[in-house]
């Protein structure tokens, strides 16, 4: 049967136009009920004996996803009328209810009732498509009751009151979201519900006086979409994406394009109940509102909310730099939000604000939640278990943030586990970075080689796999390091040169296109490393077996080999799969102590002190290019294995091993870079690291001004050129002023080489004109990409569909760098954490350098644990003390007012850190100044 | 975007294996030699034939085979935004070529030597697939102008979307930027005529769309001889009375 749906649609243009679309009905949908005798009940999963078939309508599904998503929440028919419209409004909520539907535990049927004969309805004249799809809702309700027979029973759940009193005219049984939710007989689902306007004027008369006209207007109204649009136009307001300061909640920006550069946001009330990610829209402030209070306190208590500065670890690029001396800066244009255009609202980790009065067990209480994420602002909820819940870390959804709220309304979503223990605080790193951390699929694990795997006898038949086995390649890592992915070779030829080889492990051999495997790999775009274990992008056996270059067995490489004059003049690049048996896999530890006794002399120990010599030269040839030596404090634990503390910590040590096998994946990764963009100028999978603009330097400009260094940022020869000459009284000066400047640097980024001209692909840290990923395939997808790209360049496949479409690679590209990015900040969450374990028993005192002055205290650096955070010069409430202290912002000192104490940017001195708990259950850490007379 | 869903639908409503409604009319225009329009759902295409004729120019004719010549044009009204289409676009000239082509291998062009068949075809609405049924109305139309033709031509679109090969496309999922591979054939003698795709996918995927094309093409013929054979006994009563 066929129906013909017309509608009217503008274009981009502006045009009218008529659409007609054909729309077919058929007699072939199944009803998805196990006992049908009728309809195909292959993929039936609803069971009409035992109890209630659940139907809803669109709102329930947008609001109470939450409830939906709860295992106790069964047997329930989808429409695919409301699954549409769900879709069409908004797409996070379609993703999930899909997710449930594919769920066979779940037992959700999609039932396609605009497709069934039966079940399609036309619109009447004069009848809203609002009310229309209620009554498709209807009429398909009553079909499963009429095509199940008189003994099922059907339930429409809606909170249209209307709708119900409709459905229960047509015989239908109608029930709210709280009247069903009640049928279940569990309290705690009571709390996932989330009240809309209507429902919630009768329920919560009682707690707190919520009706409208009582309640007080806090923020500005969010302005008409039809006027933002219009104002948009006109040049009057600017759309952009709304970007929190990661560590000062009350800050923001837009990046607007049609001004070009980013309007600052200050305060909530100028943020409007915008959240981080929002696409919002601006109105820029009057420009003699533009100059800020140039130097922010390290405390903002702007709002009631207590949102002080953390103790954490270093930054360490630009964009986690709280700084808001640049931020402050006269002329940077201040605007406010008028209107949020698009929510980018989702669920949240934390916990609930202590409070005193609990009130009486089961009741409703209202709470406060402050997410993790410190960009979020708190969240106010409503729960019957707060008692239960109040030492627990949680997941809450937001709902609604109306004008007359301080706070957003939100509801509980789930319980992850009890604050403070490790793993649930892990958890909640892994969940707020967006880390998949569930097993592997089982169709992912069907695309690995049966173990145990062993070399087939056909690859050394394989014209295309050079045999290496005979070669004394080896490994350097770092201790106890289980995915190996690169090993090196370095043989003296008898004409005095020497052939260098870079083995990679062949990960493209096991991880084929457009399998499951390879998709999940995709998507996960990295490993990620915590402190006391890592989440894997490929499955084990392929990490830690199949693709680690493991010592003394046969394994399959992608090898770059070079032939390399002593002064390590590159003569011939060649790059070829082969086969390797590794002979050694030292730690970086082994291999320098080998370098260094001077009375070894076996094969193995020349080799490497060739390697090392060869790598010294290419080290010293690229820093004269003008590659920077940056400095960044990498900490290091050391975990008791059993109960998985950190026993000590101390800063990552770097030895010349390190250097020497940086030096030359550095080498293969140029080398492979040159050779794919040759062959693939417009989709070769590239990293670039931009130079960094002087706005961003100022900061470092600006400490190393009052110290008296000279910095020249003209160039990064420049700049190394003038690092090297910045030499304090003290040998740490230096290391300091490498670590501000590694911070005031951009993360290098992965590209897709159509997109950008190749003048843009300068990587700046590196002073190389191209630069890629090649040598970590087993935990980086970049590397496997690129793995391709090589390996088609070479002749060996054909280059994949998906890297031949260079929108595709662009997408690749574009989540590779935010999987990345995730992967470093739940790195850093997970040092953090441990961080506060250890010094949970350990009050220290321990040197520190001052890194900025602020008019109430002082950001210090504690180079030892790597960790920065404030110390306070007066108590941090009484803002009257401020003026105890004269701040000179130029010269970035602060002198008491009695002239006994003078505090200089970079000043070494001596702090306290111990973990304090304010309030109970919530332990941070705290930095205090050791009394000690100033010179 | 999701052109098929969970549930196997495409967003019309059909299975990925299914046809769109196919109708036909034979003889809708009186002063022609034959005529015809064709629908597949949505797009519906009429076909007028003259001929055979003498030439008209002189210097074409040929001595030992009849002169095919077509002209293809879009009607103006055809889509939704309503814009001129002049019948010497690149795309109406291309399209008037591979109908010629198309008509001519299955017209027994050498039982007509020293006369002239001409093919003209206006798509009225545009939905996807006007190709196919450009060729379906023409074989109609020369059929009803009783020119002797080896075999009828039938002809059907396919795809390859959301990883499935889906057969005659509408507008929506021809817009999708996977490939359209249009198939005309000879259903009795089971030969290609005609095999078109404008864009690069593996040789496997190929294989499975193209035979799925080939399948649409055959129940297009099915349907197309039905409508002869249901239009000659119409032909035969009128006669008979
Ligand atoms: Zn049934």
């Amino acid at each position: 049967m066929l129906q013909s749906k017309s509608f009217v649609k503008k274009t981009r243009h502006g045009k009218v136009l008529k659409v007609v679309r054909e729309h077919y009905l058929r007699d072939d949908i199944a009803c998805g009920t196990i006992s049908c005798t009728v309809c195909d009940n292959s993929k039936a999963c609803l069971s009409s004996s035992s109890g209630q078939i659940i139907v809803f309508d669109t709102n329930v599904a947008l609001h109470q996803i939450g409830l939906l998503e709860n295992a106790a929440v069964s047997n329930v028919v989808v429409l695919s009328l409301v699954l549409e419209e769900v879709k069409n409004k908004n797409i996070g909520v379609y993703n999930r209810l899909r997710t449930i539907c594919s769920n066979p535990s779940r037992n959700f049927f999609v039932f396609s009732n605009e497709n069934h004969r039966e079940t399609y309805i036309k619109g009447l004249a004069g009848e809203s498509p609002n009310d229309r799809n209620d009554r498709a809702i209807r009429v398909a309700s009553k079909w499963y009751h009429a095509h199940l027979g008189p003994t099922s029973k059907i339930v429409l759940v809606t909170d249209d009151a209307e709708n119900r009193r409709r459905a229960l005219a047509e015989g239908i049984v109608a029930l709210s979201v709280h009247e069903y939710v009640q049928t279940l007989g569990n309290a705690e689902l009571l709390d996932l519900i989330i009240r809309t306007g209507s429902e919630e004027a009768q329920t919560t008369g009682d707690a707190e006086d919520l009706r409208p006209s009582k309640r007080k207007v806090i923020y500005p109204e969010h302005k008409l979409m039809s006027e933002i649009t219009s104002g948009l136009h006109k040049g009057i307001y600017h759309q952009g994406k709304l970007r929190v300061n990661r560590y000062n909640g009350f800050e923001a920006t837009v990046s607007s394009e049609s001004i070009g550069e980013e309007i600052l946001i200050q305060g909530r009330m100028d943020m409007n109940r915008a959240f981080d990610g929002d696409v919002v829209a601006v109105e820029l402030l009057p420009e003699d509102q533009w100059q800020a209070n140039s130097l922010g306190k390290i405390a903002e208590d702007a709002d009631e909310d207590d949102n002080e500065e953390a103790v954490g670890l270093v930054p360490d690029v630009a964009e986690a730099v709280t700084d808001t001396v640049a931020a402050g800066r006269a002329g940077r244009p201040r605007g406010r939000v008028i209107g949020i255009i698009k929510r980018n609202w989702r669920q949240y980790c934390g916990s609930l604000d202590p409070m005193l009065n609990s009130g009486g067990a089961g009741g409703f209480v209202h709470a406060l939640f402050s997410a993790a994420d410190r960009r979020i602002p708190r969240i106010r909820i409503q729960t019957r278990q707060f008692a239960n819940l109040v030492n627990k870390r949680i997941i809450v959804a937001v709902d609604a943030w109306d004008r007359t709220m301080r706070y957003p309304a939100g509801h509980y979503v789930s319980t992850i586990g009890d604050i403070g223990d490790r793993d649930t605080e892990s958890e909640v790193i892994l969940l707020e970075n967006d880390v998949n951390n569930k097993p592997f699929s089982k169709q992912v694990l069907d695309c690995l080689p049966p173990l145990p795997w062993s070399l087939a006898a056909e690859e050394l038949q394989n014209p295309n796999r050079r045999d290496l086995r005979h070669i004394r390649v080896f490994s350097v890592d770092p201790p106890g390091c289980r995915d190996i992915d690169d090993a090196l070779h370095c043989t003296l030829r008898p004409d005095g040169n020497y052939e260098v080889g870079v083995h990679i492990a062949d990960v493209t051999n096991f991880v084929l296109p457009d399998t499951p495997l390879d998709e999940e790999a995709s998507k996960r775009g990295t490993s990620v490393y915590l402190v006391e274990r890592r989440i894997d992008m490929l499955p084990k056996p392929l990490t830690e077996d199949i693709c680690s270059l493991r010592a003394d067995v046969e394994r399959l490489t992608f090898s770059v080999i070079w032939e390399m004059t002593p002064e390590a003049e590159i003569l011939s690049t060649q790059f070829t799969k082969a086969i390797i048996k590794s002979c050694a896999a030292m730690s970086y530890a082994e291999a320098q102590a080998r370098m260094d006794d001077s009375r070894l002399s076996d094969p193995l120990t020349v080799d490497l002190r060739n390697m090392n010599r060869l790598a010294k030269i290419m080290r010293k040839r690229r820093i004269d290019r003008g590659a920077l030596t940056l400095a960044s404090p990498e900490v290091k634990f050391e975990i008791d294995s059993e109960t998985h503390d950190p026993l000590d910590v101390g800063m990552y040590q770097i030895r010349e091993a390190n250097q020497m096998i940086e030096e030359f994946m550095l080498a293969a990764n140029v080398s492979v870079a040159e050779k794919i963009f040759g062959h693939f100028s417009q989709f070769s999978m590239l990293r670039r690291h931009p130079v960094p603009t002087p706005k961003m330097l100022e900061p470092l400009l600006l400490t190393a001004a009052a110290v008296a260094v000279d910095l020249d940022i003209s160039s990064s020869k420049a700049l190394a050129d003038s690092l090297d000459r910045a030499v304090g009284g003290d040998p740490y000066f230096n290391k300091l002023i490498r670590i501000l400047a590694t911070r005031c640097m951009t993360q290098a980024l992965y590209f897709s080489s159509g997109d950008l001209p190749p003048p843009e692909f300068h990587h700046y840290g590196l002073a190389s004109p191209i630069y890629t990923h090649f040598t970590s395939p087993i935990r980086r997808y970049a590397d496997v990409v690129v793995h391709r790209l090589l390996a088609a360049a070479l002749g060996l496949i054909k280059l994949p569909a998906g890297l031949r479409d260079k929108a595709l690679l662009t997408t690749v590209a574009d989540n590779l760098n935010y999987r990345h990015r995730n992967a470093q900040m739940a790195s850093r969450a997970s040092v953090e954490l441990h961080t506060l374990i250890f010094f949970k028993n350990r009050p220290t005192d321990t040197e520190a350098r001052i890194v900025r002055i602020k008019s109430n205290g002082l950001i210090v650096f504690v180079p030892k644990f790597g960790i920065e955070g404030p110390v306070y010069l007066t108590g941090k409430k009484d803002t009257k003390d401020e003026s105890d202290w004269i701040v000179d912002e130029q010269s970035q000192t602060t002198v008491s007012r009695d002239g006994k104490y003078r505090y200089k940017v970079l000043d070494k001195l001596v702090i306290h850190i111990e973990v304090v708990e304010p309030q109970p259950n919530r332990p941070k850490l705290q930095l205090t100044l050791v009394e000690q007379p100033n010179a | 975007m999701d052109f098929i869903s969970p549930e196997g639908l495409r967003l019309d409503g059909r299975r990925p294996l299914e046809l769109r409604q196919l109708q036909a009319e034979i003889g809708v225009v009186e002063k022609a030699d034959g005529s015809a329009t064709f629908e597949m759902g949505n797009t519906k295409v009429i076909a007028v034939v003259y001929g055979p004729r003498e030439v008209q120019s002189r210097s074409q004719q040929q001595h030992d085979q009849a002169l095919v010549r077509c002209e293809y044009s879009m009607a103006s009204f055809s889509t939704g935004d309503r814009r001129r289409r002049g019948k010497g676009d690149r795309r109406a000239t291309e399209l008037s070529l591979v109908i010629r082509q198309t008509m001519e291998a299955a017209i027994l062009t050498n039982l007509l030597p020293r006369s002239q068949i001409d093919i003209f075809v206006q798509v009225l609405q545009a939905d996807g697939g006007t190709r196919a049924c450009c060729i379906n109305a023409a074989t109609l139309a020369l059929a009803d102008a009783g020119i002797p033709m080896r075999d009828i031509v039938a002809s059907c679109a396919a795809g390859y979307l959301n990883s499935t090969p889906i057969l005659d496309l509408n507008y929506l999922e021809d817009s999708g930027g996977g490939p359209d591979l249009t198939v005309a054939l000879f259903p009795k003698l089971d030969k290609v005529s005609l095999l078109q795709m404008d864009s690069k996918i593996p040789l496997d995927v190929f294989e499975k769309v193209m035979n799925l094309a080939s399948e649409g093409a055959k129940a297009v013929a099915q349907f197309i001889r039905e409508k002869l054979m249901e239009n000659t006994k119409q032909l035969v009563l009128a006669k008979g009375r």
